[in-house]
């Protein structure tokens, strides 16, 4: 009993501990998607955190125009909804002049200052009634204080995405990305996974520091490469554009190609390929029909990180591909100009990151296990 | 033609054009230059296969010369030269260099990277080791490693969006929709302040997004360090009595000492070419400047070539020591 006492406590430590860290975690990324569902005034008006629970508002709404009014018996009466049929609200309080905006509690019976009475119950449904006629053109002010249950909308996205007449609008930048990443992850897999296979299974003089020449340029700093290679893209012709910045994240994503590639067909059974050699396969067949789809796992970690660093990239594409067209510009360079010029409309910035983080992050929690995998095998150790 | 249809055809022909020549390199080189037949047979095959690893190398080395090899001298040689109209270059020797130093923005922005160095790697790495051992221990520890790791997937840029939202101000009165101030506010009761402009919290400020997105890497990587301790070694500590901090402290971190030194060598690569993070939060404004930045700056702002490969070239030579340690631990697994 007396060992056992510390050790729950232990427990409990850990539990509350990793609920603190994953709270602390996922709290700024579950703003911004929040944020990405709400209207501009509910973004400036209350933090994201509150729009989980219902809201208290103070509204201003009109009953009907006094032409509707009814005769019933000796009465005329205007009834009605103060809210709009699709809005859940409770009212809370009320009133009829904007210096006492709740001097009635839902269910009471007010007077109005022209004569009459109105009364409003919990849902907004309210009845006046006068033994006069209503006059004038408009109808009563009343003054409402409501909770609003929390409300979300999808007209950000749609703005952000589908309004052809948002200049600003994400989509193009959305297949600009797209355009960007998809050569730019396919084309180094197949380049660097012969290497790889020479660098594991094959034997040449000079292997062992090839091997030590791409653990180097792993960490080779790419800032280093902008200006020649921009300079080299312009004088070939290749300029800035699609094909300059496909060719240079093939360049920049080669070494780890390699370094993954090889470690793990370094780690796949010698039997195997030392069997097909004597079998009389030659070194081309032995790497298309075993060692290439053996290495599957490898090739599809490989895939995930290049895919997510060309999709993530900023500084690549703002030195290789945007040009002063306008048409070339990828999400992230997109929603950094927006940073700049619009810090504060936070609904379309919130909106605008989402579509550009949802991609990876659907990626992510899809593919985890190959991330995972990769980032162990990548590590120099 | 719309670029991405571009893009699908790229793709056809780059894989088709790859496939292609490891194919018909191969096939020449066994069939027409060193046929496995006739008298030569034996010395043809030995021929071929000492020239086969070159074809299957070549066009990575290809690329790798001209996208990092090539730009590496080219970056040094631009460093000591001055550009001049009409795409001439005259030496200058150090005068880029010297220039460099003497400006105060370059000061800033090194002392800023020696600050992010020393914080950034290391609470990555603390956060990380913490939450690979606590994590371990729990029933719903995966679901929690997901979360901690998801940040590896968000950009730096997108990282950039959701961190400024946490560190918002609106005018003091109003409702503030920053975490951080509606904090701030409700525990000190005094007016919001504008996070990213106070010197010397921006800069602290800007290494939390770092930290935040790093320490999942560093998480997953120490997990599988820890996993692979000898089961023995933790219980024979338990036998003798140690509390569960002693085993983590005294039987654990010294077993993965090696992992622990890999992942903060990794996380400190990272932390000296990070750019986009203040770039797209402060751009290098009330002395928040980094020395990627610094550069990006000379080079595409100011024109200032020289100046700013000069940048590059220090950056690169704060990652050499890294690089040569990298090479030499892989040198010592391979053998």
């Amino acid at each position: 009993m007396r060992t056992d006492n510390p050790q729950r406590t232990l427990k409990w430590a850990v539990h509350l501990s990793v609920a603190c860290l994953v709270a602390l975690w996922i709290f700024p990324t579950l703003g911004l998607f929040v944020s990405s569902f709400r209207t501009v005034d509910q973004i400036g008006t209350s933090g994201w955190w509150a729009a989980m629970f219902p809201s208290e508002q103070n509204l201003v709404v009109r009953t009907a125009k006094p032409e509707t009014q009814l005769k019933i018996g000796d009465l005329y009466v205007i009834e009605g909804e103060l809210f709009a049929a699709d809005k859940d609200v409770t009212l809370l309080a009320w009133g009829t002049s904007s210096k006492a905006i709740d001097s009635y509690v839902a269910g009471e019976v007010g007077a109005l200052r022209k004569g009459g009475t109105i009364q409003v119950d919990a849902g907004g449904r309210y009845r006046m009634q006068n033994t006069q006629p209503f006059s004038g053109s408009r109808g009563q002010r009343v003054f409402a204080t409501v909770t609003v249950p929390p409300e979300f909308t999808l007209a950000n996205y749609q703005k952000v995405l589908f309004d052809k007449n948002n200049v600003e609008g994400m989509a193009q930048a959305f297949i600009a990305t797209m355009t960007v990443t998809i050569p730019a992850t396919i084309i180094p897999i197949l380049i660097a996974a012969f290497a790889a296979y020479a660098l594991a299974w094959m034997n040449f003089p000079g292997r062992a520091l090839l091997v030590a020449a791409i653990v180097g340029l792993l960490v080779v700093p790419l800032q280093l490469a902008l200006i020649p290679l921009l300079k080299l893209h312009m004088n070939i012709g290749i300029g800035k554009g699609y094909l300059g910045v496909w060719l240079a994240h093939t360049g920049f994503g080669l070494p780890l190609a390699i370094y993954l590639l090889r470690n793990y067909m370094a780690s796949l059974p010698k039997d195997i390929i030392e069997n097909a050699r004597v079998d009389g396969a030659t070194e081309f067949q032995i790497f298309m029909r075993i060692i290439l789809p053996l290495s599957f796992p490898a090739l599809a970690s490989f895939a995930i990180f290049q895919f997510l660093w060309t999709w993530n990239d900023l500084l690549v594409a703002k030195v290789f591909l945007i040009d002063s067209s306008g048409q070339t510009v990828v999400m992230t360079a997109k929603i950094v100009d927006m940073l700049g010029s619009r810090g504060g409309n936070w609904e379309i910035l919130a909106t605008s990151a989402f579509v550009s983080i949802a991609v990876p992050l659907l990626m992510f929690f899809t593919l985890q296990k190959y991330l995972v995998r990769g980032l162990l095998a990548g590590s120099v150790k | 033609m719309h670029p991405a249809i571009q893009g699908i055809f790229t793709i056809v022909i780059g894989v088709s054009v790859c496939g292609a020549y490891f194919y018909a390199s191969n096939w020449v080189l066994d069939n027409a230059i060193f046929p496995a037949k006739g008298v030569k047979a034996g010395r043809n095959i030995n021929r071929a296969n000492m020239l086969r690893p070159w074809l299957f190398l070549l066009p990575a080395l290809l690329a790798l010369s001209i996208y990092l090899v090539y730009p590496g001298f080219e970056s040094l040689f631009l460093s000591l030269t001055e550009r001049l109209p009409g795409n001439r270059y005259s030496w200058v020797g150090l005068d880029n260099y010297r220039k460099m130093l003497v400006d105060p923005k370059f000061g800033e922005a090194l002392f800023n990277n020696l600050l992010w160095l020393l914080i950034v790697p290391a609470l990555s790495t603390a956060f990380g080791l913490m939450a690979a051992q606590l994590t371990d221990r729990i029933s719903w520890g995966n679901a929690a490693k997901s979360i901690v790791f998801m940040p590896m997937a968000i950009s730096f840029v997108g990282a950039s969006v959701i961190w400024k939202l946490v560190y918002d101000m609106r005018p003091a009165g109003q409702e503030q929709i920053g975490v951080l101030n509606a904090i701030y506010v409700w525990l000190t009761e005094s007016d919001p302040q504008t996070w990213l402009t106070q010197i010397p919290w921006n800069g602290f400020l800007l290494m939390v997004v770092l930290i935040w997105i790093q320490t999942g890497f560093a998480m997953v990587i120490l997990s599988a360090a820890l996993r692979g301790i000898p089961e023995e070694t933790v219980e024979a500590a338990i036998v003798d009595g140690a509390n569960p901090f002693q085993i983590f402290f005294r039987i654990k971190v010294p077993q993965i000492m090696p992992t622990i030194l890999v992942v903060w060598t990794t996380i400190t690569v990272t932390v000296l070419k990070v750019f986009d993070i203040v770039y797209a939060m402060t751009n290098g404004q009330w002395e928040t400047q980094v020395l990627a930045n610094y550069m990006f700056d000379k080079l595409f702002r100011a024109n200032d070539w020289g100046v700013g490969s000069a940048a590059a070239m220090i950056i690169m030579l704060l990652v050499t020591p890294i690089l040569f340690l990298n090479i030499r631990n892989a040198r010592r697994e391979m053998e």
